[in-house]
């Protein structure tokens, strides 16, 4: 890496030997390798603490579903996919459909998960999301309703982990927020009788039904077309990784390793707080710290709603 | 319910917006343990025992330091994602506590059992921890309290929701800091930024949106709190019985 380079030759190490000089070092005493970097306010990878990687969002990825996107942000790479399915709403809240969180991580994204039973990591993330997308006002599941009491739209969120390589969970969140803006609802036929038929936008082909009997008289059913959500403002979250003085943003998969503990915080553009996660660590956070972390958010919020617009518009031109 | 209060208007249980809940603490319950509390905010119980440090195998052994193993126990219900999130929160936030690099190649384990959720679980659940890891003599290097705070839709904070408080409010806090530093070990964190030691956040989760304004609110109330409960925590540990009740906190 051309950063790496640049470390290095100002280290003084400029030949191959002492090269491999530095790759023992970073085995042996990792720590003390990011610490030499921090030192010098620069991360192993050649950002400055407080920013981000490099973050990317495509729209609509698989066709398959309602609404889709693929993220990247510096190395991890998450993959969501929405899928609607017809449901009755629950007696308590008869006006709301449902959102159903689903994060995975399959052995693919890291040398540390195994099949089998779920990674502790996967269910903490998992509650964390489905937490953070009660709290924010991003989707109002009132808009998810068909006819009040018979029939609702559940969307089931799923979300792969691909490669983890750090700050599972910024993008993981980024992920769900950015299926769900590219989430369109198909059209509906409602009958006399409430049933509702799903029209296809293709036509008249993959025609699902709620009940095994079929719509005879088009003429007598009520129609809904295919209609995106109003989404409210979105959440977004940027994990520091706090290390003696130092808030290192977004941390990478080896950043987490070493220095343990992190800081979580997801903002909306209303500037209201969504969460704060500490899950403990070695180290303790001062209101100056949470503060600053805070305000590292509000920086990387702007970029990742620009972010947003940017993959909309790139998914409308399409 | 009310999902508001005005700042000087009692709550639901009659308690004005800075009262806890009486508090109860009972360590040594459990004979076959090698510590047991049981942690009573009124309604919200919660019982931890220790078991430790003792053999483990396979990979969960490490050979610098112990290896703490958190059990979450319902009190009806299957386990979900929920309950396996607190576990990683709790290990976590006593990994900041227990001095786990003296008892390598072991484990320690400690096991809660929900009595009764009446809001504030967790925070419970972190104090009984703490109650139980003393009783069970493992080494630590200070105490933690854990707190509770809710903020209602007007935007006043109140300590130590019940459970319907936590679900009609707009949102809730849990807070760890440090136990007042009195006599524990040297190397201790030397005030930061200002701010003596105990005001340090270990751990915070919070539920549902909040102002940023409203958040160092609950951080205020919340260190507050945490003397009171530090205090009523380090006397019981100290009190010659076991059991120690302080009402009205």
């Amino acid at each position: 890496m051309s950063q790496d380079e640049g470390i290095e030759s100002a280290t003084g190490a400029k030949d191959v030997a002492s090269s491999m000089e530095v790759e023992a070092f970073r085995r042996l005493f990792p720590v003390q390798y990011i610490e030499r970097y921090l030192d010098a306010s620069v991360r192993p990878d050649g950002r400055p603490l407080g920013r981000a990687r490099p973050t990317d969002v495509v729209l609509g990825q698989v066709p398959t579903t309602d609404g889709s996107a693929l993220v990247k942000l510096g190395n991890t790479t998450m993959l969501a996919g929405v899928k609607l399915e017809l449901c009755v709403p629950s007696g308590e809240s008869p006006d709301q459909g449902r959102i159903a969180v689903d994060f995975q991580m399959p052995p693919i994204c890291s040398p540390h998960v195994r099949p089998g039973r779920p990674a502790e990591d996967a269910c903490s993330i998992n509650e964390q999301l489905s937490n953070v997308l009660a709290s924010a006002q991003l989707l109002d599941l009132r808009e998810l309703l068909i006819t009040s009491g018979k029939s609702a739209w559940v969307a089931n969120l799923d979300i792969y982990c691909l490669n983890a390589d750090g700050s599972l969970f910024d993008a993981a969140l980024l992920a769900c927020a950015a299926a769900l803006t590219d989430l369109q609802i198909p059209g509906v036929a409602i009958d006399d009788d409430g049933k509702v038929q799903i029209v296809s936008p293709s036509g008249d082909q993959d025609q699902h039904m709620l009940d095994a009997e079929k719509v005879s008289d088009e003429s007598k059913s009520r129609r809904i077309d295919k209609r995106r959500l109003t989404l409210g403002p979105v959440p977004v979250a940027l994990t520091c990784m706090l290390h003696k003085k130092h808030i290192l943003a977004d941390p990478t998969a080896e950043e987490e390793t070493y220095l343990q503990t992190t800081v979580t915080v997801a903002m909306d553009s209303s500037d209201k707080l969504i969460s704060l996660y500490k899950p403990g660590g070695l180290i303790v956070a001062t209101t100056s710290t949470i503060m600053d972390c805070i305000a590292l958010t509000r920086i990387r919020l702007k970029e990742v709603n620009r972010i947003l617009i940017e993959a909309a518009q790139v998914k409308a031109g399409d | 319910m009310a999902n508001s209060l005005k700042p000087d208007e009692a709550r639901i249980d009659g308690r004005t917006a800075n009262q806890l809940r009486p508090l109860l603490c009972t360590r040594g319950l459990l004979e076959r343990a090698h510590g047991s509390a049981r942690w009573q905010q009124e309604n919200t119980i919660v019982m931890a025992a220790v078991y430790g440090p003792k053999n483990v195998s396979g990979k969960r052994e490490n050979s610098e330091r112990a290896t703490v193993e958190i059990i979450w126990k319902m009190k009806s219900g299957l386990p979900g994602n929920a309950e396996k999130e607190a576990e990683v929160i709790i290990r976590r936030t006593l990994d900041y506590i227990v001095l786990s690099a003296m008892h390598p190649n072991t484990g320690i384990s400690i096991i809660f059992q929900v009595v009764h959720d009446d809001g504030a679980v967790l925070a419970c659940a972190i104090n009984a921890a703490c109650a139980a890891l003393v009783d069970a003599g493992i080494p630590l290097n200070g105490l933690i309290v854990a707190v509770s705070c809710a903020v209602t839709t007007n935007g006043v904070v109140v300590l130590d929701p019940t459970k319907a408080e936590e679900k009609n409010f707009r949102a809730h806090v849990c807070l760890v800091f440090p136990n007042r530093p009195k006599s524990t070990v040297a190397g201790l964190p030397p005030p930061v930024a200002g701010e003596p030691a105990e005001h340090g956040i270990i751990t915070c989760l919070t539920r549902g949106a909040m102002s940023v304004d409203e958040y160092m609110t609950c951080l205020e109330r919340g260190r507050a709190a945490s003397v009171k409960i530090s205090n009523f925590s380090r006397t019981s540990l100290e009190h010659c019985q076991r059991g120690y009740e302080m009402l009205n906190a």
